[in-house]
C-alpha cells in the first residue's frame, strides 16, 4: 500500500507566542511534529505493518523542518519528502500548502493519504480537505478510527463528540483526531537508522510551479494576541447576598441569562 | 569548546523528555511509596533505553557515551531513581560484562541486558568495605569447575530486582588486590540471599538491599577476566559510573532550580513576584550559575571518554560539583518555597532528600578529592 502522511512543524505547545513586528517571533523557540500529525504518522505506519507498503512523510516547509521529517522517519516511516519553500514563499496561506501537496502527488498513485485534523498553530483544518478535492478522491476528517479490508475502508469520526462510521473507498485521504492511536516514541535504534533512509528535498520548481501558482488567497491583516485574562472578583455578604448580586451580574454585566 | 548535540543526540534528548515528562511523572508518587518501577524499565527496554551503548550485534542501540549521558540527565530531571537504576545497569554491570567478557558470556548476558528483559547490578561494597574496596571479605574458594562463593554485601541498588550480578570476592586474601575476583551471578543461583531492603532518606523508588551468599555455587565460565582482574574490573568502570552520577545530580539540580525559578515567578509577597525581590533573585542567580558550571563540567567529562581520552581526574571532578550543586541547589530551592518547600506537595523536598546520597555513592565527596588531588 502506498501511504503518505502531510505534516507539519508547528511550535511546541509549551511556547509561549511573543509578537515583534506584527509577526509572531520564533527566535530561540522549540519546534515539533504538529500533535495531531503524529496520531497521522502512527495510523500510517501501523497499516502499512499490517498491510504492507510504504509510508512517506511530507511536509512544506524550511530547512528546518528537517529535523521534523527525520523524527518522522525514526518513528519508522521510509521515506520522507521536504518541500523547501523557504526562499520562494513569503505569505503562503491554505491554498499554497494544499496546491503544492496536491501538485506533488498528483501522479503519485497513493493508496490512503493521512493528515492531522488540525495544526496547533493556525488550526486552519483546511489543508487535508483541500489536498483530497484537488486529486478528487474522497476524504473524511476528524477519524478516530480506520479499518481496511482490501479496498473497502471503514471510518470512525468524531463528530462533536459521538462517533459517525462511514464506508467507503481507496483511495482516500483522512485527517486524524485525537484518540486515534498513541503515537510511539522514536527508539533508539530508529533514531540511529533515520539518517540513513531517504530524505528527498524539492523546490517549487522540481514541481513545475512558478509562485504565482500558489499565491495565497487570503491575505493576513494582522496579527495580535487575544486580550490579557482580568483578575476575578470575589464576591462579599452573606449567602444570599451573594447568589442576589451574581444572578444579577450575569444578567446585567455578562449578558449570559 | 562548545556543547553542540548531534541531530541524533537532540532527536534522542527529546524522545527521553518526552518520555520522562509522560511516562515517569505518573508514576512518581507510586514510587515514592516503595513501588519498584519495572513497568517503566520494561518501555525504556521497548525504547533501546537500556542498552544505549551497547553495539548493535548484542542488541543495543550502539550510541556513543555522551548520548547516554543525555539519556541519564533528562531521566534525572523527572525521577532520580530511574536515572540512578539506569546508570548502575549500563555503568557496572553491562559495561563490564561487554569490556572484559567472553564472547559466551557476551552473547548469555548482554542481548538481555541491552533489551531490558534481565536488570543488572553490581556488588562490590561490604559492611566493613566502603572506599577501601580492597578489603572485601567474600571469599571465593575453587572446587572443580566451580567457585564457592561466601559472604556478605550492602548497598546493591537494584538488588533482589536485578536478574544479574556482577559480584566481587578474593580467592587470596594475601593477595591484595591482585586477589580480587569477579564473577557474573544470576540471581537464581542457590546461596543467593536477598536480605533486608535499606530504608533510605530518598531514591524511594530504587532497591537498595544487603546479599548474603552462602555457599553460592557459581561456574567458572561465569568469571569476569581471570582470577586476579577482579578490581581491576572494578576500578576500570569508575570514571564512567561517576560521570554517570554527576549526570543524575545535574539532572536534580536542573529540576530543583526550574521548581525555584517557576514557583518564585508566581509567589506574589509584599505586592511583587518573589522572583523580583533581591534575595530570591540572586539566590536564583548564584543556582543558576552553579547548574551551569556543573553541565559544562559533566559534558567536558562525557566528551572526553566518548573520544576515548583519560578522563578520570575530569570525572572526579564533575561528581565533585555536580553533586554539590545538587545539594545546594535543592536546599536553596526549599528556602525559595518556603514552608510549602518543607511539605510533600512540591517537589523540592523530594529532589532534597534525593540529591545527598550522590555525595556518597560511587565514590564519596572525600574520594573524589583524593583522585583529583593526585592528578595536581
Amino acid at each position: 500500500m502506498n501511504i503518505y502522511v502531510l505534516m507539519k512543524r508547528t511550535f511546541d505547545t509549551e511556547e509561549k507566542i511573543a509578537l515583534s513586528g506584527g509577526k509572531i517571533n520564533e527566535d530561540g523557540a522549540e519546534f515539533i511534529i504538529n500533535p495531531y500529525d503524529e496520531y497521522a504518522i502512527e495510523e500510517a505506519i501501523q497499516v502499512r505493518d499490517a498491510n504492507g507498503g510504504e509510508v512517506t512523510v511530507i511536509s512544506v516547509g524550511n530547512e528546518e523542518t528537517e529535523k521534523q521529517l527525520r523524527t518522522a522517519l525514526a518513528m519508522g516511516a521510509d521515506k520522507a519528502v521536504l518541500i523547501n519553500i523557504e526562499d520562494e514563499i513569503e505569505n503562503g496561506d491554505q491554498f499554497t500548502t494544499a496546491k503544492i501537496l496536491a501538485e506533488y502527488l498528483k501522479d503519485k498513485d497513493a493508496d490512503l493519504i493521512i493528515g492531522g485534523n488540525v495544526a496547533i498553530d493556525n488550526a486552519s483544518g483546511q489543508v487535508g480537505p483541500r489536498v483530497a478535492e484537488l486529486l478528487t478522491i474522497p476524504y473524511v476528517t476528524t477519524i478516530t478510527k480506520l479499518e481496511i479490508d482490501g479496498t473497502n475502508v471503514t471510518v470512525t469520526r468524531d463528530v462533536e463528540g459521538d462517533a459517525e462510521v462511514i464506508e467507503t473507498s481507496l483511495p482516500l485521504l483522512v485527517t486524524a483526531q485525537q484518540g486515534l492511536n498513541e503515537p510511539r516514541y522514536p527508539s533508539l535504534p530508529g533514531i540511529m537508522k533515520a539518517k540513513k533512509k531517504p530524505l528527498e528535498e524539492l523546490e517549487l520548481d522540481d514541481l513545475d510551479l512558478e509562485e504565482e501558482d500558489v499565491e495565497a488567497k487570503t491575505k493576513t491583516i494582522e496579527i495580535y494576541l487575544p486580550p490579557k485574562k482580568e483578575a476575578g472578583r470575589v464576591l462579599t455578604g452573606d449567602l444570599n447576598e451573594q447568589v442576589q448580586e451574581l444572578v444579577q451580574l450575569l444578567h446585567t454585566e455578562a449578558k449570559v441569562i | 569548546m562548545n556543547l553542540i548535540f548531534t541531530e541524533e543526540q537532540e532527536m534522542m534528548r527529546k524522545m527521553v523528555r518526552d518520555f520522562a515528562e509522560s511516562e515517569i511523572t505518573p508514576w512518581i508518587e507510586k514510587m515514592e511509596k516503595g513501588e519498584f518501577p519495572r513497568e517503566i524499565l520494561r518501555k525504556m527496554g521497548e525504547l533501546g533505553l537500556m542498552g544505549i551503548p551497547v553495539p548493535e550485534k548484542y542488541g543495543g542501540a550502539e550510541m556513543d557515551f555522551t548520548s547516554y549521558i543525555l539519556a541519564i540527565h533528562e531521566l534525572s530531571k523527572v525521577s532520580a531513581t530511574i536515572g540512578v537504576i539506569l546508570s548502575v545497569h549500563t555503568s557496572v554491570c553491562t559495561n563490564p560484562i561487554l569490556y572484559f567478557g567472553t564472547a559466551e558470556q557476551k552473547q548469555r548476558f548482554v542481548p538481555k541486558l541491552a533489551s531490558g528483559e534481565y536488570l543488572g547490578a553490581f556488588c562490590l561494597t561490604e559492611p566493613s568495605s566502603g572506599s577501601d574496596a580492597a578489603s572485601l571479605k567474600t571469599r571465593a574458594v575453587k572446587k572443580g569447575d566451580q567457585y564457592v562463593l561466601n559472604g556478605s554485601k550492602v548497598f546493591i541498588t537494584n538488588g533482589g530486582e536485578a536478574d544479574v550480578y556482577i559480584v566481587f570476592a578474593t580467592t587470596n586474601p594475601k593477595l591484595g588486590t591482585k586477589g580480587i575476583a569477579a564473577f557474573i551471578v544470576e540471581k537464581n543461583t542457590p546461596g543467593f540471599i536477598v536480605g533486608k531492603d535499606e530504608k533510605k532518606m530518598g531514591l524511594h523508588g530504587s532497591r537498595t538491599v544487603q546479599l548474603t551468599f552462602e555457599d553460592m555455587h557459581v561456574p567458572v565460565t561465569n568469571m569476569l577476566g581471570n582470577e586476579s582482574e577482579g578490581f581491576k574490573i572494578a576500578m576500570a568502570n569508575l570514571d564512567v559510573g561517576r560521570i554517570g552520577i554527576a549526570t543524575q545530580a545535574l539532572g536534580i539540580a536542573e529540576a530543583a532550580l526550574s521548581a525555584a525559578t517557576a514557583y518564585a515567578q508566581q509567589r506574589q509577597q509584599f505586592g511583587q513576584p518573589i522572583a523580583l525581590q533581591q534575595g530570591i533573585a540572586f539566590k536564583l542567580a548564584d543556582m543558576a550559575t552553579s547548574v551551569e558550571a556543573a553541565k559544562l563540567l559533566v559534558y567536558r567529562a562525557a566528551d572526553l571518554r566518548s573520544r576515548g581520552e583519560k578522563c578520570s581526574q575530569e570525572a572526579s571532578m564533575a561528581k565533585l560539583f555536580a553533586t554539590k550543586t545538587a545539594v545546594e541547589v535543592a536546599t536553596e530551592a526549599i528556602q525559595v518555597f518556603g514552608g510549602y518547600g518543607y511539605t510533600e506537595d512540591y517537589p523540592v523536598e523530594r529532589f532534597f532528600r534525593d540529591a545527598k546520597v550522590t555525595e556518597i555513592y560511587e565514590g564519596t565527596s572525600e574520594i573524589q578529592r583524593i583522585v583529583i588531588s593526585k592528578y595536581l
